[in-house]
Parts: structure tokens; C-alpha cells; sequence
């Protein structure tokens, strides 16, 4: 067996923990505003799909990501509509938008198929990339990185330190409170679901466009449903999703680098590591007796007159 | 025992509804593991299915359902098509071959046939390719092309089918090159583009600058493409959009004449449950064209030992062979027995690493 490279190692890590982190971060503003939105894997192939249509049609990764960041979430809208002012139930309009989401990147991401992407460079960050190991490690990626670590921080620091924030996690914690003090319930939770849409959408499309890159039918292979699983793991702290996307998306890389590297390892436990700790999570949450999740998750609201 | 004789009264009452109109299709009903636009697997599979209709214009039907998961829900897809009228339904992945037992056992009057799987009864037909003579041809490429001496291997679930084509490939590498070593990684999957390009990835940043792959998705093409001097070769498809390289030949797997030749037996009314297990020869599997990637002397041997399997001149298993603890498998001069072939769970001498479980 030969030793792996530990900077090359980290760098795949990075790399394959972008895209669910994007998703996750942006899911959970969703959940902390009391929404439910299982339509994550569509949103995401959607942004895969129309990120990957327009960055090959202008020849801009960056516009590209743009694009898909506006669908996705102009699709989340969909569910927004459905959910909040016409009430339908959310888990099942998530679902839904699982499905439409599927059926309609299939569709338009036909002509698409065996093309090739335009590059996203890599963001020179000067003498930072130079420094040795760490340089290698940490400091040569593209701009779409260091922006998924960027929104980690702006999201704690929002739910944190400013009034939106704290109006945000009223309307997920008590609803029929945040009315009853003036606060307009609907329109704070349609700014998180679109957020959280283009979120997905980053996260597609940084799939379609750096991590695989091409464009295949279905291509998010339940990327999806692990972001939704992420927030539940990380008990809805910004924080805690930046651990648990690099976690799922590390012990994958592990893995395959383990696997590749002629070790001995037992593959299908390791698969299977993150969805055993997420249970052990949420075990240990209701043990505690602390509901970690918003009080109004999923809870329709309507407010009378 | 009620149970099942109401369920299967259903299923014949349904079927003879179907049958009372004289000119009414055959139904021919498809199980994708995959979508159809994979690139690979799913995506031959579909094309043997619209072969199929091109064929026999408005005598036949068919319908599909695309990404359906092996294990229990398969079982509801099937049955759900069972129940919708098909006549024949083609169950296309290894891990539906529990489920496609079950649901024929209540569907006494519908034609089962799963690919890749060795389990049979008076419904249930089985059919498969030989895709390690594919295995045998790319081994040599992959041995004489090789710089690194490394070759790196996507693997999917270690179910025989996959192990065959690691070793027919590992042997006939090794005959072109005593130095070659693979490294196979187990991805656990058919389909996900995102680990598929991962596992690429991991190999390639190991040293292997050729990679085989068994998985159905495009995904490694286009990392072995971005890391450079690495090929690959077409799985299942020809995958010939990352040709001339890093997609110097591929495995063509071609469905459409047993599918026309099995609609047609159950239009005849002669359709019988057998095993069919047919490789370069009779044309199930195809050698992709070799790209201009590879020099002419590797392409001509390459070719001729296609030509000698197809002939049947040559088997990529014969002896002498050992085991990978050394015991003798094929003395020299003997081939090996399908028997064992459909059932391999182990490696040949020389490849390093277990096979999982």
C-alpha cells in the first residue's frame, strides 16, 4: 500500500463537500423559517441542468452558475406559491417538486448530453497559493468554494446578530407569535424558500460544471435527499452544516482514496458511516429532551382576519 | 395459498381482457436501474426497446420505468407493470433478480426475463452477456498502454458479473506486461456520476493513468478528460463523445435482436423460460472502434484477439491460471466451465486487494 497525499486529499474533499454544503445551508434557512422543503434534489438537478445549458450557450461558468442560481429558485417559488398561499401540504409538494424537478432537467438537458464545460478557474489568491501544503490544501480552488464557506458565515452571522434574523426565527419557532406582533409570516418564509432555492441551484450546478463535469440525465444521484439530511445532523446550526457536508462528503473521498490506495477497508460501513452518526444525532437530540428543530417545521400558517 | 390463486385469478382475468381483442400489441415492459439518458447501461437497454417498436410497428408496445431501486421497491414496479398488462416484462439489473421471482410467482401468465441474474422457473427466463471477452480485449490494450504500470478500475457491487471482468481484464493485461498492477476501487453504486468522477479521480491521483470502469455514467470519461494522459474506455455504450481520447474502445452492449427474437416468441406463442449467455461471436457484445489514440501494432493484436474469441478459437479463461492464494484454478490448456464463471467470487493470482464480503 502506498500513503495517500494528504493536500491532494483534502482538496478532493473540498471539492466533493461543495455541492451539499451550498444545498444544506440553504435548506436549513428554509427549515428555520418553519418551511419544509423536500423538493431539494429537484432544485439541485434543475441548477444543474440550467447552469450547464448557459455556461456551454455564453461560454461563462460564472454565468452559468448565475443562471442556475435564478432557476432554482424561481422553481422553489412554485413551491412557495403552492405551500404558502395556497396551503398544500409541504411534504407533498416537496416531493412533487422532486419529481418535476427530474422530469424537466431530463428534458431540457437532452441536447446537452457528451458536451463539454467551460472551466471555472481557479481563484488566484496570490502569494496565499504559493505557501507550501497549505497553499496547495486550502488555497487553490475556484471562487465557488470559498463562497459556500462564505455563506456559512454570513447565514450564522444573519441568524445571529441582525433583527431579519431574529424576525426569521420567530416566524419558525411560533408563527401565529411573529403575526401577532406584525411580522408578515408569508413573505419572510417566500424569501427563505427562494434563498434556499438558488442555494440548491449553486449546489447543481457546481456538480454539473466542476465536480463531475458534464451533464448527465439524473446526475444528482440523491445528492438531494443528503443535504436534507445534513440539516437534520447539524440540529439546524450553520456551523454544524459546514461539519456535516465536509463529514459526508469527506468519508466518500476517504473512501474511494482508501480503495484506491490498495488499503483494506470495509467500503459498504463506511457508505453507510453518515447515516448511522445522523441517526446517533438524532438519538442523542431526543434523549436530551431539547427539540432542536424550529417548533413550526412544517406546520401550515394562515392567518385569519 | 388463496392469496395467491386470487392474485393470480386478477392477473389472468386482466391478461384475458387484453387478449379478447384480436389485433390488441404485445406489451413488452421495461425495469430501468438507471434514466435512460446515462449514457450507458440504461441507455443501450433503451435502445433495444425503440429497436423493438421500429421492428414490430404497431404489433408490440412497450412501456419502461427508468431509476427504479434494487431491492423492495422494485417489487412494486414490477408488480405495477404486471398488473398494467405487459405480457413480457424485461427486468434489466442484477439486484432485481429476488424481486422479479416474486412477483412472477403471482403472475403465472406474464414472461419474466432478467438480465445478468441465474435464477430461472417456468416464467422467468434469464439472459446475459459475455462482457468479459470485451474485458479481455481492453485488458490488452490498457496492458500495453500503460506508462505508470498502473491501471485503475471502477468496480460496482462484487457480484460475479463484475468480478469476471476485472480478472479477464487483469490476465490479459498481464500477458502484454508483467509489470502491470490494478487497483480496483468499489464504488457501490451503478449510477452516480458525482462518486463515479470521485473514484476516477482517486485512481488517477494515484498513479493509474488508464482507467476501466463498471459503472453505467459517462462521469470518469470526463475526469480521466480534465487530469489528461489517462484513457478510459466506453462502457455498456460506446460513450465515442470522449473518443479519440481519453475513450480509446469500448463495450457495446447490443439488446435489440434478443429482444425482438423474445417479443416474437411471445407472439408465437412459443415463448419458453431458458438461459441465453452470448458474447462477441453471435454480436450481444461489441468491440467499440479502436481510436487513433492507440498505436496500429496494439490495434492489430487487439483485433485479432477479438477475432479469436468471436471464432471461438480462443477463451480468455484458459489455463494455466491460479487462484489468488496460488491454488490451481485451470490447468494448462482448460478452459473454464460457465458454471464457475457465473458464479466467480474470486480473484486471479497477481491482483493484490479482497474482493468485499
Amino acid at each position: 500500500m502506498e500513503s495517500i497525499n494528504p493536500v491532494l486529499l483534502i482538496a478532493s474533499v473540498m471539492l466533493s463537500a461543495t455541492p451539499l454544503l451550498l444545498a444544506a445551508i440553504g435548506e436549513m434557512v428554509v427549515e428555520r423559517a418553519g418551511v419544509l422543503n423536500l423538493g431539494v434534489e429537484g432544485m439541485m438537478i434543475t441548477g444543474a441542468v440550467v447552469g450547464f445549458a448557459v455556461a456551454v450557450s455564453t461560454g461563462s461558468a460564472a454565468t452559468g452558475f448565475a443562471a442556475a442560481a435564478l432557476a432554482a429558485a424561481a422553481l422553489s417559488l412554485t413551491f412557495g406559491v403552492l405551500t404558502q398561499i395556497f396551503l398544500s401540504n409541504q411534504v407533498a409538494t416537496g416531493l412533487g417538486l422532486t419529481l418535476v424537478g427530474l422530469g424537466l432537467s431530463a428534458l431540457i438537458g437532452k441536447p446537452y448530453e457528451g458536451m463539454k464545460s467551460p472551466v471555472l478557474p481557479r481563484l488566484d489568491l496570490g502569494p496565499l497559493s504559493d505557501l507550501p501544503v497549505v497553499g496547495r490544501m486550502l488555497f487553490t480552488h475556484d471562487a465557488v468554494v470559498y463562497l459556500s464557506l462564505l455563506l456559512v458565515a454570513a447565514v450564522w452571522a444573519f441568524l445571529r446578530y441582525t433583527r431579519a434574523g431574529l424576525v426569521l426565527r420567530a416566524v419558525g419557532e411560533n408563527h401565529e407569535a411573529a403575526h401577532a406582533l406584525g411580522y408578515k409570516v408569508v413573505r419572510i418564509r417566500l424569501l427563505a424558500i427562494f434563498f434556499g432555492g438558488a442555494c440548491a441551484g449553486l449546489g447543481g450546478a457546481y456538480l454539473s460544471l466542476v465536480r463531475v463535469p458534464q451533464w448527465t440525465e439524473g446526475m444528482t444521484a440523491g445528492a438531494g435527499w443528503i443535504a436534507l439530511a445534513i440539516v437534520v445532523f447539524a440540529s439546524w446550526r450553520p456551523w454544524r452544516v459546514l461539519v456535516g457536508a465536509y463529514l459526508f462528503g469527506g468519508v466518500t473521498v476517504l473512501q474511494l482514496n482508501l480503495q484506491a490506495a490498495g488499503a483494506q477497508v470495509p467500503v459498504a460501513l463506511l457508505s453507510a458511516s453518515p447515516y448511522l452518526v445522523t441517526i446517533a444525532v438524532l438519538v442523542l437530540i431526543s434523549a436530551r429532551g431539547a427539540h432542536a428543530a424550529p417548533a413550526s417545521l412544517g406546520r401550515p400558517f394562515h392567518a385569519t382576519q | 395459498m388463496l392469496r395467491r390463486t386470487l392474485l393470480a385469478t386478477a392477473a389472468l382475468a386482466l391478461a384475458a381482457g387484453g387478449a379478447l381483442a384480436q389485433d390488441d400489441p404485445v406489451k413488452a415492459g421495461f425495469i430501468y436501474v438507471g434514466p435512460i439518458g446515462d449514457g450507458g447501461w440504461t441507455y443501450e437497454h433503451d435502445q433495444a426497446r425503440l429497436a423493438l417498436e421500429e421492428h414490430f410497428g404497431d404489433q408490440v408496445e412497450t412501456v419502461y420505468q427508468e431509476s427504479v431501486p434494487e431491492g423492495a421497491d422494485a417489487v412494486r414496479a414490477i408488480t405495477q407493470m404486471a398488473l398494467s398488462g405487459a405480457d413480457i416484462i424485461f427486468t434489466t439489473s442484477f439486484g432485481y433478480m429476488d424481486p422479479t421471482m416474486e412477483v412472477a410467482a403471482k403472475f403465472p401468465d406474464v414472461k419474466f426475463e432478467h438480465a445478468t441474474g441465474y435464477k430461472r422457473s417456468d416464467n422467468v427466463g434469464t439472459y446475459s452477456a459475455r462482457f468479459y471477452e470485451g474485458r479481455a480485449v481492453q485488458g490488452l490494450i490498457a496492458g500495453r498502454m500503460t506508462e505508470t504500470n498502473k491501471v485503475g478500475y471502477i468496480a460496482s457491487f462484487p457480484i460475479p458479473e463484475v468480478i469476471r471482468g476485472i480478472n479477464s481484464a487483469y490476465i490479459h493485461a498481464k500477458k502484454e506486461n508483467p509489470d502491470v498492477e490494478f487497483s480496483v476501487v468499489w464504488a457501490y453504486t451503478w449510477f452516480d456520476p458525482a462518486k463515479e468522477a470521485d473514484a476516477a479521480r482517486a485512481l488517477i491521483e494515484n498513479g493509474a493513468d488508464v482507467i476501466l470502469q463498471h459503472t453505467d455514467s459517462t462521469a470518469p470519461q470526463a475526469a480521466a478528460q480534465e487530469a489528461g494522459n489517462v484513457i478510459t474506455f466506453g462502457q455498456a455504450s460506446d460513450m465515442a463523445e470522449y473518443a479519440p481520447s481519453p475513450r480509446v474502445s469500448s463495450i457495446i452492449d447490443n439488446w435489440a435482436p434478443y429482444y425482438i427474437d423474445r417479443v416474437q416468441a411471445v407472439i408465437d406463442g412459443t415463448w419458453e423460460s431458458d438461459d441465453t449467455w452470448d458474447g462477441i461471436g453471435p454480436g450481444m457484445v461489441g468491440i467499440g472502434e479502436i481510436s487513433s489514440a492507440v498505436p496500429e501494432d496494439v490495434k492489430a493484436d487487439a483485433l485479432a484477439l477479438k477475432d479469436s474469441i468471436a471464432s471461438g478459437e480462443y477463451h480468455p479463461f484458459t489455463g494455466p491460471l491460479n487462484r489468488q492464494d496460488g491454488s490451481v484454478w485451470l490447468e494448462e490448456g482448460e478452459v473454464a466451465d460457465d458454471e464457475t464463471l457465473l458464479g466467480m467470487d474470486f480473484y486471479v493470482e497477481g491482483l493484490t486487494g479482497e474482493i468485499p464480503n
